[in-house]
């Protein structure tokens, strides 16, 4: 099968004196175009498995293989770059820069490629804005917009660059039922429409249980590992 | 680059209060150094004009002060060579008499006493026996323009002369003795044949005449004459030292305002990253590198430098003008004449640039060891 996303022996410590070991070896692979979600108790260590997924944290040990390319021996410059043009993240607290408008985050990715904002690259943000919902508020400054559009400016921020992988790291976590759903159905959605793979770390069980495959950890382990289908 | 310019304009932008209270800073630091160096300077300069403006700042003497053959002094550090044949004499009029020193002076002379601006009425002396006046003689002999006068020496030589000119010199001194001719006049009634006395000289930069002096003082007929050479800085070291001393204090002034000025940027742009660590958190996460992330800080340091700088200059150089229109002697003329020395304002301006730029490479440093996982893990 087409693994996009592979973890090899994953171990994490935290601390220089006093070392605890959040993460045990975990190996895991995600199918390319796959819908998942990560569940476990707080202080499993789901955080800390996502932000490796993503190359914001490196692991104590273990290989992280993104579309083929082994991480270990690249350097900081080389991993944001990955990070750019694969990854997109999706945060509870949204994370949006608050000096620039939805539609000027949403830009951001491609800006930092070092694309030009030509008339394709703003047709397919405002594609996306169409897609999530934003038209009416794509030029509010992020501080101007409720807690769901701005977690739909995130998602489509996180789509602009075409990023393969999406990380999200309990995106409903502060939004009401109705709102979940809505942002849940529009990352569905993307995941058919895009072929995109998505990485779901979630409490709601409603959630997790409308996923492809949901992984459960506990203490630093794989508890479960389900595959629907 | 392009891309951490306009997050920078934006994060400035964003922040309005705090951007322009530190570019306020900025200019406030400008101006004060652009004022205190240009007052200074103005200062100085009309110290060192009222001084030697109108004084030789290089004399050549016969060591016994007899007289001496003349010959040619030229190059671009002179700005006047008055060749000069003086001695003292006694000057009757028809109502009174006094002790006079008569000066004949070749064409330079005019410029160097700057005796054609000083004149009160009448022309300067051009043919034989024409002379100018003192304004304090002129009222001492009770002598007026056109009027006669006998002029004799001491080894009793006597020529009438014609009061072609009255000149106010400004000093007392000299201003109730002085009587200037042509060098041809007074060489004629000394009896030096075509000698002369002295010869003062004024070089373009005042500060050279001791480096220029030396220089004479090896030409081939000051030697051969046994010339003496002096300068005016040997005669006014107090003023010297006065004057240095006054360029240090300033310095120091100056050195002091930048000094508060790149701390203060740095605090606050020190604490800007703090501000915006969240946010270059999320550009990080996003794939911004860490070159481009410090781009952000020192472009900001640069904008708040250049409008500083701006603002400082039209600050400073509004204050100099409203010192030198209100700050006025009775007569009218300004009280100090300040110099608007454009390369003292570019150069000041250039400092505050450079020194934002320097503030803001601390925080740029630190925006580049930010690590996005910090920021997510911490909200
Ligand atoms: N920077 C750190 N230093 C030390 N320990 C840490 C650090 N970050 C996390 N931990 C510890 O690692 C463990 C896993 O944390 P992690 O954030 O991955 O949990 P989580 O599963 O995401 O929990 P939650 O559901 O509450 O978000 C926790 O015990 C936590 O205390
Ligand atoms: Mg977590």
């Amino acid at each position: 099968m087409d693994n996009i996303l592979e973890l090899k022996n994953i171990t994490k410590f935290y601390g220089d004196k006093i070392k605890t070991q959040v993460l045990f070896g975990l190996d895991l692979s995600f199918e390319r175009g796959s819908f998942n979600s990560i569940i476990g108790q707080s202080g499993s260590g789901k955080s800390t498995l996502l932000n490796i997924l993503g190359t914001l944290d490196r692991p104590t040990d273990g290989d992280i293989i993104i579309n083929g390319k082994n991480t270990k021996t690249l350097n900081a410059n080389a991993l944001s770059q990955l990070r750019n043009e694969n990854l997109g993240f999706i945060f509870q607290f949204h994370y949006l820069l608050p000096e620039f408008t939805a539609l000027e985050n949403i830009l951001m990715p491609v800006r930092i490629l070092g694309k030009k904002i030509d008339k394709e690259v703003m047709a397919r943000a405002e594609e996306l804005i169409e897609l999530v919902g934003l038209s009416k508020v794509k030029n509010n400054l992020a501080t101007q917009m409720s807690g769901g559009q701005q977690q739909r400016t995130a998602i489509a921020r996180a789509l602009m660059n075409q990023a393969s992988i999406i990380l999200a790291d309990e995106p409903t976590g502060n939004l009401d039922s109705d709102t979940t759903e809505q942002i849940y159905d529009l990352m569905r959605m993307i995941n058919k429409k895009y072929q995109t793979t998505f990485i779901i770390i979630t409490h709601d069980q409603s959630v997790a249980e409308k996923t492809d495959r949901i992984i459960e950890i506990k203490d630093g382990r794989i508890l479960m590992d389900v595959r629907k289908k | 680059m392009k891309l951490a310019y306009s997050i920078a304009k934006r994060f400035l932008g964003y922040n309005k209060g705090q951007t322009i209270l530190i570019a306020v800073g900025i200019a406030i630091g400008v101006s004060v150094q652009i004022f205190i160096g240009l007052l200074i300077t103005g200062l100085q300069d009309s110290l060192i004009d009222k001084t030697v403006g109108s004084t030789p700042h290089i004399t050549i003497t016969q060591e016994d002060e007899t007289s001496f053959e003349e010959f040619m002094i030229d190059g671009g550090s002179f700005t006047a060579v008055a060749y000069q044949a003086e001695g003292p004499a006694f000057a009757l009029s028809e109502n009174d008499d006094a002790s006079v020193l008569l000066r004949g002076l070749s064409a330079d002379g005019d410029k160097l006493y700057k005796l054609s601006e000083k004149l009160i009425e009448g022309r300067m002396p051009s043919a034989m026996n024409e002379v100018i006046l003192g304004s304090g003689l002129s009222e001492k002999l009770d002598v007026s323009l056109n009027d006669e006068l006998t002029l004799r020496t001491i080894t009793n030589q006597s020529v009438v002369v014609n009061i072609v000119g009255i000149v106010d010199l400004k000093v007392d001194a000299i201003n109730n003795s002085w009587v200037l001719a042509t060098l041809a006049t007074a060489q004629s009634l000394f009896e030096l044949k075509d000698e002369i006395t002295s010869i003062a000289i004024q070089v373009e930069d005042v500060f050279e005449a001791d480096v220029l002096a030396e220089g004479i003082m090896t030409f081939e007929r000051v030697n051969e004459q046994n010339l003496s050479v002096v300068n005016w800085k040997d005669q006014n070291e107090d003023l010297l030292s006065g004057l240095n001393g006054q360029s240090i204090s300033s310095l120091m002034i100056q050195v002091f305002v930048l000094v508060s000025v790149v701390l203060g940027i740095a605090s606050v742009l020190a604490i800007t990253v703090l501000q915006k660590s969240k946010q270059i958190g999320i550009l990080k996460a996003m794939g911004i590198t860490d070159k481009t992330a410090s781009w952000i800080f020192l472009f900001q340091g640069l904008l708040l430098g250049f409008w500083g700088a701006i603002l400082g200059v039209l600050f400073g150089v509004g204050l100099l003008l409203s010192f030198t229109t209100f700050a006025r002697n009775p007569d009218g003329s300004a009280l100090i004449p300040i110099a608007f020395d454009p390369v003292f304002i570019a150069f000041s301006g250039s400092i505050a640039i450079f020194s934002a730029l320097l503030a803001s490479f601390i925080p740029a440093q630190r925006s580049k060891k930010l690590s996005p996982i910090e920021v997510i893990r911490n909200g």
